[in-house]
């Protein structure tokens, strides 16, 4: 098999403006991925399967990750001109103060695939495609149409995750039921206020239930 | 069920499942195969649409025994998740532990003794004897061969749980293997029984396909039902003796060589047809084949440590990064991805499951075939719903 700057580099030949991105792996296993603009993936798994060297017709693994958005905080010096007084006078001086400053890099949510060859006998080919964020633009091509073994895992995927796959024949909530909200494999996923209580709550449960009875009085909850 | 809650939507190019179109007379019926039908191994559903007795439409419905398993194995420790590995396919937790196994030493460099090694390897291959035994016992439990085959195979079945008790104090929720080693050692008095009772199992095999090889109902029920293409056997990701009844061969121990897997003769039986009897034949076939390496096994099992001295087990937080590891466990490609970010609990923990993969094609295999063959087809892709719906 070839490394991962070689098919690197085979993709960028076979698909200009693919924007192909090694991510290293620091384990000691070392399967380093390849990060690919989401909008060449059809065309890139395409080449993938269909190319003599890597001939990666089987894929094995299909999912999703959630990055949440993370807030990063980093100290800066700031000189500002403050009125102050010196020896009896009111002047304007230079100060020099640190601030934090706080900003937010947006999270997103990944699919991940893992492609092996069967006939080649090689493999693992670890590629990843990102969302541009976790709440409104979350769709990445669906790769169903290049391996069937997709169909089901996207499923998952969309239905764990959240990750809405355009182009699948058949995008519906596979292990969920049809009409839950929400996706409980995100990672600021909460349980919702709505399971049976037991019939005789006591403890924990006794404090948990009269919460939700105060909650369906005040009308919060329905249920 | 109403007829909305189908849908397909037609997209070109995709390797979909051919359209069949109705006959014209009467009326189409469509029928909830389950989630309680005894022939689903367990709660599932297939949703049919028969016109006559031709299934014209069939889709699956997941999700009854669904409690979120990955979710649990990000909110423990790594070592935590490996009792819950049991669980997912519980008829052969052993596989489910190596593959998870080595999936955290790939992600750490942990070393395995050459003792667990082999540990490893006898309990593995006696998992897919105990496995394939049962299948093909369930496969003519739903032929209408009630009771006899299946009791013959749940007879060979417990000597084999019998060890796997005594060897790690439970039948089937083993939570034997650790990462790096196994749990405990054992006792040359178990590698004795172990061998007896592997010494016991060629005869098993003969006997079970005396009976059934050449049964005139089998051959007429299995030959030509429910046959996958080897294409797209290898595009749906079908593993296991699905795939290679298809005649790919593709067998994981030959191709990763994990474990020690390379040290031992042994060959990958392939299918012809891709029908429900070479499915059958080439579990047959594998269990011959395990015995073999079972034999190989245990002539010399090394002395030594089965856990590695040097292995991390207290405070055990693998360094960022990331890993797959995969087995060929009795029903697939049983996989592990792993993202570790530094601390006590992976950031993400996923099983590859080749119960729920497998079913990809059910719908492909069934279409036009008689409702009855449909249960058989389905006995014949050897699934759990524990790892179906993890």
């Amino acid at each position: 098999l070839k490394s991962v700057e070689e098919i690197k580099a085979a993709i960028e030949a076979a698909v200009p403006g693919a924007g192909v991105k090694v991510i290293s792996n620091p384990a000691p296993i070392a399967q380093h991925s390849l990060l690919i603009d989401a909008q060449h993936a059809v065309a890139v798994a395409e080449f993938l399967r269909d190319d003599e060297d890597l001939a990666l017709d089987y894929l094995s693994n299909v999912t999703g990750v959630d990055y949440l958005d993370k807030e990063i905080s980093e100290k800066v010096k700031v000189t500002r001109q403050v009125p102050k007084e010196v020896d009896g006078v009111q002047q304007i001086v230079d100060e020099t103060v640190e601030e934090t400053r706080k900003h937010v890099e947006p999270g997103y949510l990944e699919a991940v695939y893992h492609l092996f060859s069967v006939a080649k006998k090689h493999g693992p080919v670890i590629v990843r495609f990102r969302s541009a964020n976790r709440s409104d633009q979350v769709e990445l091509p669906s790769l169903t149409p290049v391996w069937r073994s997709a169909e089901f895992q996207e499923r998952e995927v969309f239905d764990l995750f959240g990750i809405v796959f355009t182009g699948h024949p058949d995008l519906r909530r596979i292990l969920m039921w049809d009409e839950f909200k929400d996706y409980p494999m995100r990672r600021d996923y909460v349980e919702p206020d709505d399971f049976e209580y037991e019939p005789t709550p006591h403890d924990d449960v006794l404090k948990r239930a009269q919460e939700h009875k105060a909650k369906v009085a005040a009308g919060e909850v329905s249920q | 069920v109403s007829a909305s809650s189908i849908k397909t939507e037609k997209l070109a190019g995709w390797n979909r499942p051919p359209v069949i179109e109705s006959d014209g007379e009467g009326e189409l019926l469509e029928v909830a195969m389950g989630p309680h039908h005894p022939s689903t191994h367990g709660v599932f559903r297939m949703d049919v649409v028969l016109d006559g007795e031709r299934v014209i439409k069939l889709k699956p419905v997941f999700g009854y025994l669904h409690r979120n398993h990955e979710q649990l194995g990000e909110r423990q420790s790594y070592l935590a998740s490996m009792p819950y590995t049991d669980r997912l396919d519980y008829f052969c937790s052993l596989t489910n532990n190596w593959a998870y196994a080595l999936a955290v030493e790939k992600l750490v460099g942990q070393a395995v003794p050459e003792r667990a090694e082999y540990l490893r390897v006898i309990l593995a291959e006696l998992t897919r004897i105990q496995n394939h035994a049962s299948t093909i016992g369930f496969l003519l439990q739903e032929m209408g061969a009630s009771g006899t085959p299946l009791m013959y195979a749940f007879r060979e079945r417990e000597k084999i749980l019998d060890l796997f008790e005594s060897l790690t104090g439970s039948r089937m929720m083993c939570n034997y293997m650790r990462f790096g080693g196994c749990r405990v050692d054992a006792s040359p008095a178990w590698i004795e029984a172990t061998r007896k009772v592997v010494s016991g199992l060629p005869s098993f095999v003969d006997e079970f396909e005396n009976f059934l090889m050449t049964n005139e109902i089998l051959m007429a029920r299995c030959q030509g039902i429910g046959v996958l293409k080897p294409d797209l056997a290898v595009n749906a990701g079908i593993s296991g003796p699905m795939l290679r009844a298809t005649g790919v061969n593709y067998d994981i121990r030959k191709v990763d060589h994990y474990g020690i897997y390379d040290r031992f003769k042994f060959r990958v039986p392939l299918g012809d047809h891709g029908d429900i009897y070479d499915r059958y034949m080439v579990r047959m076939l594998e269990m011959r084949e395990s015995i073999s390496i079972l034999n190989q096994a245990l002539k010399d099992v090394p002395a030594g440590p089965v856990m590695d001295p040097k292995a991390k087990i207290r405070n055990f937080r693998p360094k960022a990064g990331e890993s797959y590891g995969r087995i060929e466990a009795p029903k697939g490609e049983l996989g592990f991805y792993l993202i570790s970010d530094g601390s006590p609990n992976p950031y993400r923990y996923r099983v590859r499951p080749p119960s729920l993969i497998n079913l990809t094609v059910l719908e492909d295999i069934c279409l036009g075939s008689n409702v009855a063959d449909v249960v058989l087809i389905f006995g014949s892709v050897d699934i759990v719903l524990g790892e179906v719906d993890r």
